[in-house]
């Protein structure tokens, strides 16, 4: 099992009332709203927050990326990465992640990347994600080829990592001269990727085709079960078995030393409004072209106000009840989270442990509690479970250094 | 209008499935539709159907035409517009655009100059208005947006109803995907085309609406001086989608126009 520290790092020092009476913030609440004094306390506060991860044992620090977004603070997490290759020493660097189609150079992306793993001394997972919508708008880029971009761009990246230069890449959004980076990674054959993702199939289907593992964000239990359930068919067609070195799962859960304080403090998690990643206008969050046509008319009637996200929006009761929020001591957290171990399996688990307000002081106690009673607590649950995260069942990085594969389908998925 | 009758018909133009609506009898009129994509009949085309052979050509990616996805500017449109002139043997035919559509008349008629009686502009996109900006689809809501080209909100009502079907959002969410893979960045506007309208000999009309929301008036003033013969119409009373608020205006300034000799 890999266990994770997860915060959005939102940037929650600005008038309420100011972005309330704005209405959906995220992309065009006006940054005369950024008090940079407090971004500054802010951005120390999170590196003060990973530093005390890692000395308590935690695994993994995750680390994700928005654009124009009071719900989160990172507008590059190559940034806090690069920190964190420098001042960790054993906390793996878990992104995730970048968001590749906005890249207009993914050869520099690749480069670094590499230069994150080699100061960190082999220590990065590079996730990828497509971005949100508002994202795309946020910074000029094509929502309509986000898919196109995402996948090109990966292969793009991977080669860069993997192919000796120099090379020419001839593509479809992106053309280079030269690619001949001098900044390869240290992991071989390349750092491991992880995708996170919220609702699209073509994520989960693309990512098993790939071998990568899948980190299943807040999902409800049943919902994040019809994950397991596609990825594992799309898995048995190119011939290998999912486990649970191939699921990863993202949970906002806040741990006090008392279950009052506790709840009170969880009710941050709906800070932005009761949205869950922050308020985007439906426009704005899934652009033409940006979601699933097969969603495309859910959404406009979505975005036109007559029938409600089909994301799903809930009261914070309501995810409580649904585990999709867990609040409460060590005892009552790990009580919860066995459940959710037990029904849907994990090998990798990334704990959201505050959001919005939560004090500086509150923060730092969740994440003590977190490294020294609720994680040790875990990893005897996921042992007992045979839960294997994908470094302890050294699993392939990609579907193409498998050497487990089914025989029929060996050639195929060797082509 | 009585005595209009239309046709629809799938025609192929550089191999791509175009749906064609086509009405009226004598000088050809080419009718280029906005970005939100068109109606099958509107008012404005009967009234020039009445006096012209009008073809109403659904944009390759818009409405009931198939989607290229090749496809990469409005330019490759208005080549696979000059391909369906050519195929129906039409030469010198009248260019209409439409908002989106006059960027694509633009473009034809650049490509073309010879093969061209007159063109007509309203409203038209495809030149950076040298004051303000052309309305962002991106970040305005479906029915924001088309609600923004009419200066009189009846005028929508009646063309499109008070609250507009699902079906109709669905479309304007399948136009605004093709116009993003299109005209994305820079938005709605082609920075070499000003300069390629000089070899444009033939009589040119630019109308606005007086109260055009969508794209400013400075770029209609653009037009006019790219044009080597060109003149500007302003309509009352209308916003951006002159077509349809105010089309009996429109269509008789068009029929005067081309009827001048």
């Amino acid at each position: 099992m890999h266990l994770m520290y997860f915060t959005e790092q939102p940037m929650s020092a600005y008038s309420e009332q100011a972005g309330r009476d704005f209405g959906a913030t995220a992309l065009m609440f006006p940054n005369t709203n950024f008090d940079p004094v407090a971004g500054s306390r802010l951005y120390n506060e999170y590196i003060e927050q990973y530093m005390l991860a890692e000395e308590v044992g935690i695994d993994g620090i995750m680390l994700n990326e928005h654009h124009n977004a009071p719900f989160c603070m990172q507008a590059k997490a190559n940034i806090f990465a690069a920190i964190l290759a420098g001042m960790t020493k054993k906390a793996k660097i878990v992104m995730l992640g970048n968001p590749l189609p906005l890249a207009e150079n993914p050869v520099r992306l690749a480069e670094e990347l590499a230069m994150i793993d080699m100061i960190s001394k082999g220590r990065l997972v590079s996730g990828f994600v497509r971005g949100g919508g508002q994202e795309q708008l946020a910074t000029g880029v094509n929502p309509a080829f986000n898919r196109e971009r995402f996948e090109e761009a990966h292969d793009l990246v991977v080669k860069a990592w993997t192919q000796p230069g120099p090379f020419r890449y001839e593509g479809t959004h992106y053309q280079h001269r030269v690619v001949n980076p001098w900044a390869v990674p240290l992991q071989k054959p390349y750092p491991r990727v992880w995708i996170p993702g919220v609702i699209s199939k073509e994520t989960i289907v693309w990512a098993a085709q790939q071998r990568y593992p899948y980190i299943a964000l807040n999902t409800s239990i049943e919902q994040t079960k019809k994950i397991w359930e596609l990825y594992d068919s799309v898995a048995a067609g190119v011939g290998y078995v999912g486990g649970p070195e191939n699921r990863g799962y993202l949970i906002q859960v806040h741990i006090s030393d008392n279950e009052e304080k506790a709840i009170e403090n969880a009710r941050q998690f709906r800070w932005m409004q009761g949205e869950f990643t922050g308020l985007a206008h439906p426009v704005w969050s899934t652009p033409s072209g940006y979601g699933s046509p097969t969603n495309r008319r859910a959404f406009v009637e979505f975005a036109a106000g007559r029938a409600i996200n089909p994301r799903g929006n809930t009261s914070f009761e309501q995810q409580m009840a649904d585990l999709r929020i867990i609040a409460g001591t060590p005892k009552t957290v790990v009580a919860k989270l066995k459940r959710i171990l037990e029904e849907t399996r994990p090998g990798i688990l990334a704990l959201w442990g505050n959001d919005g307000r939560v004090s500086q002081a509150d923060s730092l106690t969740c994440i003590k509690l977190m490294g020294t009673e609720v994680f040790p607590a875990i990893r005897e649950i996921a042992k007992s479970l045979d839960l294997k995260s994908p470094f302890e069942a050294n699993a392939p990085v990609h579907l193409k250094y498998s050497t487990d594969l089914a025989p029929a389908r060996a050639a195929a998925a060797a082509e | 209008m009585a005595g209009v009758s239309w046709t629809d018909t799938t025609m192929e133009a550089a191999g791509i499935k175009l749906h064609v609506s086509r009405a009226g009898k004598g000088r050809p009129v080419l009718v280029l539709h906005h970005e939100t994509g068109t109606l099958d009949r509107l008012p404005f085309y009967d009234a020039l159907a009445a006096k012209f052979d009008v073809l109403v050509p659904h944009h390759p990616g818009y409405s009931r035409s198939q989607r290229p996805e090749w496809m990469r500017h409005p330019r490759d449109i208005a080549v696979i517009y000059r391909g369906l002139l050519s195929e129906l043997k039409l030469s010198n035919a009248v260019l209409v655009g439409l908002g989106f559509g006059g960027w694509i008349a633009a473009e034809m008629a650049s490509m073309a100059p010879a093969d061209l009686s007159r063109l007509v502009l309203v409203g038209a996109m495809g030149i950076k208005p040298p004051q303000g900006d052309i309305l962002d689809l991106a970040i305005t809501g479906y029915v924001d947006y088309a609600r923004a080209g009419f200066h009189d909100q009846k005028a929508f009502d009646r063309v499109y109803g008070a609250e507009p079907s699902v079906d109709q959002l669905e479309m304007w969410d399948i136009c605004r995907e093709m116009s993003f893979r299109i005209a994305w960045k820079p938005y709605m506007y082609s920075q070499t085309l000003p300069h390629l309208l000089g070899a444009v000999r033939a009589p040119s009309l630019v109308v606005w609406g007086d109260h055009d929301a969508v794209v400013p008036q400075s770029a209609g003033k653009r037009y006019v001086e790219a044009l080597p013969n060109a003149r500007m119409e302003i309509v009352k009373n209308s916003g951006h989608c002159v077509d349809m608020e105010q089309p009996e205006t429109l269509a008789k300034l068009i029929v005067d126009f081309i009827g001048r000799e």
